[in-house]
């Protein structure tokens, strides 16, 4: 059996480790157009602020590959799939054939059109390679200018503070993190960013770039030493397009991880998921996500039949030592409770809780995560107790013991 | 594989088995010292405590294991008796196992800036996990089942 | 007032885990927050050492308040303490456990022999050593037939495993894990537990034919089924720390389940009356025994538990001629959940000097074969058994021992209902203090080691069966004891 991957991140190793759960011999082929070994993709951001070794961005072991008999063929770009006669394509052209085939291409920077951006050295942060280039060049006290407020941006924010750096980020958006926190949670996020020296310009973009300048559309100008275009991302879609696969935004996949396209299947943050919050479809680029959906596909290419369900959006992500975590949909009947320091909104909806932003005081938000995959009925919980924190006491007995293995009388 | 249990019926909400946790993975070789140190020693048990019942919860090291698959830093893994552990040294602190875990047993070590979690004791070469030997109610118990 | 005990805190060891503070039922110990340290109100402690022993850092000791009244020989610091109690109380002081005074304690003045040259000992370890015990009365007549084959009465009896068994405490004064403490150890050690006059938990019926069902003066939980399920029945005519007195155990106390148990209104005090109101004399208590071996089929054995007062001897002679099977002698060391402190204090015998009396008084009227002797009221160790059997007893009851393998300190705050170590309280955030998975283990062990100790005393001496050892008070030598002490306990002297 010839497995072939295509990319080397989470996905990727999650297809490693299903397929070899139950195929310790076929072979297997990793494909990935960087070079490196398997490096963890959020960690980039660790990297650039000096807080993760170049050994330590390492997803899995040195060794990953020996162990899981796997060869890697590193800093070669697929080009094709072709699907007539089992193979894909690389740049420079050779063929790999496969029996089955995993596409985890993840996903690449999106930048949007802006007048003067071709004739403007900018950088995107999505690669190792990316932060490298903005390593290379950084300098103590620069002016950089982050463009987009997002996750990505602000990761990028804080991986330059250290670095003594004069940060504005400018979003078109009138608000932070948009895509995780609500108006309430963006606001306090945006000040404490804020008090440590990061400057913020929301509701505007750039109108017309030169070198070391934005002129922006509310009329201000910011100079900068270093350009950051961190708008978004778009998955990579293209291969399984071009080979007649379905597509709506990102690849669609059946809940074994299958494509349209006969042993082919995908994973990560290139797919389209299920989201078992809002009942809807949409792309949910999260390593935690990219990771189970490559595992449940390895194994299914691997003979076995397993599913993936229960998806929902998630996050957990900190900004200068104020840690969120959030989690599924905010569509529903609201509770929230906010200190000086602290944020917390739980929404219920069809007597469930659907979704949650924590934020300062994060401890123990995996009960909440998990109420909302299993879509636990609040009639067996007491929601006094789910209120006041993430505790195993809210449940019934039954579902307590269940749940901890505990002993019945 | 051997697991830690609760009996919530012979909890006591003592929490003694966080003081004995927190100091067995503290590395300082006595309670005194572990606590009386700068840095506070992290339980990675922590006792609930009910108007009737109590208990205490810590890794199930489950057959799930969303942690370790959500990882981000490749910092957690599964030893090959089954039992999810963490190199701290690649912890980066993200919470991401937080967020994943549905028994809330990932405890942030907030001085630390990253996470730790129940290894049963296979660090400190206890044998049986520190919390069993200092339950003084047999409530939390280490064992097959 | 002043408080009884100081408690004493090293601040270099107290890491501040509150263990303490959440253990403590008293409410001794606080944390203080603004402080950031651990404080304590010495004024409520009882030196019940639950702190002491939770700690886990060992930063906590009890002492006795070095706080003293002007010296003063006649009127102690306690003695001065209770006159400020009571008036300020106007009432009775009460007090539990068994009586702490200064009596002497014949055991420790009584010393076993062992055997030299001319009758080698025996090692337990290799060789066979009886401890089993049959209580019960022993035929008298026994006749043959022509084939030989032997004819006698056979009356119920119980058979134990070790010469020990576990006496009166009753569900109510004693909580429920308690109770399935010695019930479970009494099934595994084969031996017996007794049910106390509170009745038995429907729980417990399973562990039946190792359970003495008490009948005491008030009737709590006795119906037919009770009596049906025990090995035997037990007629409590007095206590060892009461004698003379009934019992009173607060409304408190009594829960859904004790209420229950015992078949009476939850929330109301059960007291039991000092007599049995339908016994005034040794017939009285013969139509009781009668009645209770009718109403049992005349297959239990029926025991008569009486304390050890004065006239003793007298009073057990009349016992073994009511057609009690057996009969128990509670001494004036016995503990209770609750009692008057002049009472425990000053009422009653030692349980030594009575056995000795009584066991010659029915040897002497020929009667003792009528009836097994069991003695309680401080048998603190296996010597103390073996000294008790080779005075005459038949076997021992021991339940403050027992107690203490459980957990208890000897605080004598049973009365409080605040037992922290979960025995002597119906509160059930205490009572879960007691797993009986531990508990019954314990309790295990401790008569395991007794009887291994048991068997090397009677293996020193020659003696390979409790049958041998009873009553053969050669065995036993004096020391610092008059003439009159030695006559009535009827050993010798040391040296002698």
């Amino acid at each position: 059996m010839n497995y072939v991957i295509i990319g080397n991140s989470a996905a990727a190793v999650g297809t490693i480790a299903g397929i070899r759960e139950f195929d310790s011999t076929g072979n297997i082929t990793v494909i990935s157009d960087e070079k490196y070994h398997t490096y963890s993709r959020p960690l980039i951001s660790y990297w650039l602020e000096g807080k993760v070794t170049d050994k330590n961005i390492l997803y899995r072991d040195a060794d990953f590959y020996e162990k899981n008999n796997v060869t890697p063929v590193l800093g070669r770009k697929v080009v094709k799939i072709d699907t007539a006669n089992k193979c894909v394509v690389l740049d420079d052209g050779m063929n790999v054939q496969y029996d089955k085939l995993m596409v985890a291409t993840g996903s690449k920077p999106f930048v949007p059109p802006m007048n003067g951006l071709d004739k403007v050295h900018y950088h995107t942060f999505m690669s190792f390679d990316s932060v490298k280039a903005i390593r290379s060049e950084l300098k103590e006290g620069m002016r950089v200018l982050i463009i987009g407020a997002g996750l990505i941006g602000l990761k990028a924010a804080e991986a330059l503070y250290p670095y003594n750096t004069k940060i504005t980020v400018v979003d078109m958006a009138d608000r932070i993190l948009p895509s995780i926190l609500d108006v309430r949670a963006g606001m306090k996020m945006q000040k404490h960013i804020e008090s440590k020296g990061v400057k913020f310009i929301l509701g505007t973009s750039a109108d017309e770039l030169t070198e070391h300048s934005a002129k922006l559309k509310n009329g201000m100008t910011v100079d900068f030493d270093m350009l950051i275009v961190a708008v978004g991302v778009r998955p990579n879609t293209e291969l399984v397009s071009d080979a007649g696969g379905e597509v709506n935004r990102g690849i669609i996949t059946d809940t074994t991880q299958k494509t349209s396209l006969d042993d082919i299947y995908a994973a990560g943050d290139c797919t389209v998921s299920y989201d078992a919050s809002s009942d809807t479809n949409k792309i949910l680029a999260l390593l935690p996500n990219a990771y189970m959906q490559g595992e449940v596909a390895g194994r299914n290419m691997a003979g076995r039949e397993f599913r993936y369900v229960g998806a929902i959006p998630m996050n957990a992500i900190g900004f200068f030592g104020l840690h969120i975590i959030t989690a599924g949909s905010y569509d529903g009947e609201e509770y929230v409770e906010e200190t000086e320091n602290t944020y917390k909104k739980l929404v219920f909806r069809e007597n469930r809780l659907v979704g949650y932003i924590l934020m300062g005081d994060v401890k123990r938000a995996g009960i909440y995560t998990s109420m909302i995959k299993e879509r636990i009925d609040l009639g067996d919980v007491n929601v006094e107790l789910l209120k006041e924190k993430p505790q195993m006491m809210m449940f019934g007995k039954a579902r307590r013991l269940d749940k901890l293995g505990g002993i019945t009388k | 594989m051997k697991r830690v249990y609760v009996h919530e019926d012979w909890c006591l909400a003592c929490h003694l088995c966080e003081y004995y946790c927190a100091a067995a993975n503290s590395g300082a070789p006595d309670m005194i010292k572990a606590f009386k140190s700068e840095k506070k020693p992290v339980p990675r048990i922590q006792v609930e405590e009910g108007s009737e019942v109590n208990f205490a919860v810590q890794c199930r090291h489950c057959e799930g294991k969303p942690c370790v698959k959500g990882c981000i830093a490749g910092a957690l893994s599964v030893t090959p008796e089954g039992i999810v552990v963490c190199d701290e040294n690649k912890c980066v602190g993200c919470y991401t196992c937080v967020l994943s875990c549905p028994f809330g047993c990932i405890v942030i070590d907030e001085e630390g800036h990253r996470i730790q979690k129940c290894d049963l004791c296979t660090k400190n070469h206890n044998g049986e996990p520190a919390c069993v030997q200092g339950c003084p109610n047999k409530a939390i118990v280490f064992e097959e089942r | 007032m002043n408080p009884l005990f100081e408690v004493i805190r090293d601040p270099d060891r107290c890491i501040k885990c509150r263990v303490c503070e959440r253990q403590c039922a008293n409410e001794v110990h606080k944390y203080d927050p603004d402080l950031d340290k651990m404080i304590s109100d010495s004024m409520t402690c009882v030196d019940c050492q639950r702190c002491v022993c939770l700690c886990p850092t060992h930063a906590l000791k009890i002492r006795p308040n070095e706080n003293q009244f002007r010296p003063n020989s006649n009127w102690s610091h306690q003695t001065m303490d209770e006159i400020y109690k009571q008036a300020e109380s106007g009432g009775v002081l009460l007090s539990a456990m068994g009586n702490p005074k200064e009596y002497p304690v014949y055991w420790d003045k009584i010393l076993l022999n062992a055997s030299q040259v001319t009758n080698p000992p025996i090692d337990p370890l290799r060789e066979p050593m009886e401890t089993k015990t049959f209580l019960g009365k022993k035929s008298q007549k026994i006749s043959y037939d022509a084939n030989g084959k032997a004819h006698y009465e056979k009356t119920p009896y119980l058979e134990l495993d070790v010469p020990i068994m576990f006496s009166a405490m009753s569900f109510g004064s004693i909580s429920k894990n308690a109770h399935e403490c010695l019930a479970r150890a009494a099934e595994e050690l084969g031996t017996y537990y007794n049910t106390g006059e509170g009745g038995l938990h429907e729980d417990f019926y399973k562990y039946g034919k190792n359970t003495i069902c008490q009948v005491a003066s008030g009737r709590f939980g006795v119906f037919k089924g009770y009596l049906d399920t025990g090995a035997a029945v037990e007629i409590k005519m007095g206590q060892g720390a009461k004698p003379g007195i009934g019992g009173h155990l607060p409304g408190m106390k009594i829960t859904d389940e004790v209420s229950k148990t015992r078949m009476i209104p939850k929330g109301t005090d059960a007291i039991s009356p000092a007599p049995h109101h339908d016994i005034y004399s040794i017939e009285d208590l013969r139509q009781l025994v009668y009645s209770l071996k009718e109403a049992t089929n005349w297959e239990k054995p029926v025991i008569v538990k009486i304390a050890a007062v004065h006239n003793v001897a007298a009073i057990a002679s009349g016992v073994a001629r009511s057609g009690a099977d057996i009969i128990a002698i509670d001494g004036f060391r016995g503990g209770t959940g609750a009692a008057p402190t002049r009472i425990r204090d000053n009422v009653g015998i030692p349980i030594e000097l009575a056995l000795a009396a009584v066991d010659s008084r029915l040897r002497d009227e020929g009667i003792r074969d009528e009836v097994s002797v069991v003695v309680g009221g401080s048998i603190r160790s296996s010597a103390d058994v073996v000294k008790a059997i080779a005075l005459g007893a038949d076997a021992c009851y021991i339940a403050s021992a027992a107690l203490m393998a459980l957990g208890c300190h000897l605080c004598r705050s049973c009365n409080t209902g605040k037992c922290n170590w979960g025995i002597a309280t119906q509160r059930p955030d205490l009572v879960k203090r007691l797993n009986p998975e531990i508990g019954y283990k314990r309790l295990v062990n401790l008569v395991t080691a007794w009887d291994h100790e048991i068997k090397e005393m009677m293996g020193g001496m020659g003696i390979n069966s409790i049958e041998a050892l009873r009553g053969n008070r050669l065995m036993l030598r004096g020391v610092g004891l008059s003439q009159k002490e030695l006559d009535i306990l009827g050993i010798q002297h040391a040296g002698e």
